[in-house]
């Protein structure tokens, strides 16, 4: 019934919906920041925990849509143990994924993340998907404030 | 009167956006309560002025502005018997319920609002009729007060007895709620408010498609409705105010068509209502909305209330039937609006979902967070109906929801 849409909702999408991997609160995080999207109400925490420049944990509360909660979960699991500057370039190939022009894309580049390039061609949707890195972002630049999407 | 006597196939015809297909199905548009489609009158009415009659209103003597500013003045006579105002003067045109909102709040509220006072609103306001109150509360130091709510989504009216003060000067109540479809008892409001000579306002957005006004019965102080939530175009909006309340009220814009004589030293206003349009107004749109109550008056207010109650009736049975659906809103008087979320499916995903079979349903707030937040939701989607929807359309709906939770799964 539902076929118009399986490139936006991908088996792994339905799955990491239903089991979000690295979905805690981490009391002992160094950097904690709020996204929050006010058109839909999407709300998250990312927490990291930082080894000098690297990631060493990554996880995330909140609720949200299947979209924006498989990009969060999918996002903790690959920044595991990169430096800030790694997961700054991978920042910017989602974004380029999500909202760049065709050409720019490089799906093998993004490896897991290719999984939500669908939401290209769904407008209303995109923010869903970009939350959770904008989130990341801030954390990354060590900003406390929360991030709107709007 | 049975649902199978309501002319609805002869309804859809007049609507040429119903003939539409999105994403290679026919549209199902059930998002009437966020805005309506238009009737082939509306949309000729406004060609048509634009083709023969246009000029600016109230200003030439030339015969084209004769024949537009006819136009613009007979919908204003059109509005007035629509709503049963007791006069032409009653009638502002301004750009929509938020405006008219606004137009009250910074006119007769800062003239009549002090520190220390209190305006009395519900907690399932839209937000156009919470934050121009919060703005004048600002201005003034005036209190915000808001009467809560039950888990059925109705106004807990001992509460709002209570609330009711000596300090109270407004009361800003809405008379259908957007997100839940509750019917406030507006009537027992205004009687009690009036024994306490306190105005009433009412945000009548929600509720003027979907059943007759009277705001001579209803006593309402000030009413207001937007044009696009009742098939006429946007940007085109009503406020009525009692005559005596609007000439005791200072203007809200200053400008052209307001004034009566203009000189450096001072200015006389113009008499009601234009004391309150100032500048060109949306001709266009006026027109549009005196098309649109032509229409539904050729149809009735009475039959759609009775129609549209059906749908809803038939929609809230299916969808109680829907294991994990959970309706938000249950008011005992309630209009066409079916608010609920599902067990661990986001709204979001559910608009996508319905979207990708054509369906189209609101998901998100509805302006009313509040709301969401007493009932401990993010969001929640809501399948709103109008007079052109059928109950064809409402079984594709709950196909749609329960294919959708099978995928979810």
């Amino acid at each position: 019934m539902f076929d118009d849409l399986r490139d936006l909702y991908q088996e792994v999408i339905f799955d990491h919906n239903r089991n979000p991997r690295n979905f805690r609160i981490m009391d002992t995080a160094d950097r904690k920041v709020d996204g929050f999207n006010p058109l839909c109400g999407d709300r998250l925490t990312l927490y990291l925990k930082m080894d000098g420049d690297v990631i060493v944990d990554a996880s995330f509360q909140g609720s949200g849509c299947a979209i924006s909660t498989a990009s969060v979960s999918l996002m903790t699991e690959i920044v595991k143990g990169k430096t800030v500057q790694e997961a700054d370039e991978l920042f910017k190939k989602f974004h380029e994924m999500t909202t760049g022009k065709e050409e720019q894309i490089n799906l093998e580049a993004v490896g897991k993340l290719a999984v939500l390039a669908g939401v290209r061609e769904y407008p209303a949707r995109v923010k869903c998907a970009t939350l959770a890195w904008h989130t990341l972002d801030a954390a990354l630049k060590n900003e406390q404030k929360a991030v709107s999407t709007e | 009167m049975a649902i199978t006597t309501f002319p609805v196939e002869k309804i859809r015809a007049d609507f040429p956006i119903l003939k539409e297909k999105i994403r290679n199905k026919p549209l199902v548009y059930l998002d009437n309560a966020a805005t309506c489609q238009k009737p082939q009158a509306v949309i000729d009415s406004i060609s048509y002025l634009y083709s023969h009659d246009y000029a600016n209103v109230h200003r030439g003597v030339h015969t084209l502005s004769v024949r537009s500013t006819d136009k613009f003045e007979g919908a204003r006579t059109k509005v007035k018997t629509f709503i049963n105002a007791s006069s032409e003067k009653e009638i502002i045109f301004v750009r929509g319920a938020t405006e008219a909102i606004n137009l009250v709040a910074q006119t007769y509220g800062k003239a009549n609002i002090k520190e220390g006072d209190e305006i009395l609103i519900t907690a399932m306001e839209h937000h156009s009729n919470i934050v121009p109150w919060q703005m004048l509360c600002e201005q003034t130091g005036a209190v915000l007060k808001v009467a809560p709510i039950n888990r059925q989504g109705e106004l807990i009216f001992a509460e709002f007895e209570k609330l009711l003060s000596d300090k109270t000067r407004m009361v800003a109540v809405v008379h259908m709620s957007n997100a839940l479809g509750t019917i406030n008892p507006v009537k027992k409001i205004i009687a009690l408010a009036h024994a306490k000579n306190i105005p009433v306002l009412l945000d009548g957005a929600q509720a003027i498609p979907h059943m007759a006004i009277d705001v001579q019965e209803l006593d309402c102080d000030f009413y207001v409705f937007s044009g696009h939530k009742l098939y006429a175009p946007s940007g085109i909006g009503v406020l009525y105010g009692n005559q005596a309340l609007l000439d005791g009220m200072p203007p809200y814009q200053g400008g052209g068509d307001m004034i009566r004589r203009v000189t450096f030293a001072e200015t006389e206003y113009n008499t009601l209502p234009y004391k309150f349009e100032a500048g060109t107004p949306s001709i266009a749109d006026v027109v549009g909305l005196g098309a649109a109550i032509d229409y539904l008056n050729e149809i009735g207010m009475d039959r759609i209330a009775v129609y549209e109650a059906e749908l809803l009736a038939y929609a809230t049975e299916k969808a109680l039937r829907i294991k994990g659906l959970r309706i938000i809103g249950e008011a005992a008087e309630k209009g066409a609006i079916l608010s609920f979320v599902l067990d661990k499916i986001h709204p979001h995903d559910i608009g996508t979902m319905l979207d990708s079979l054509g369906i189209a349903v609101r998901a998100g707030h509805h302006c009313a967070m509040p709301v969401m937040d007493f009932f401990e939701v993010p969001a929640t989607a809501r399948a709103s109906f109008a007079m052109y929807n059928t109950k064809e359309e409402i079984d594709s709906l709950m196909e749609g929801i329960e294919s959708l939770i099978e995928v979810f799964g």
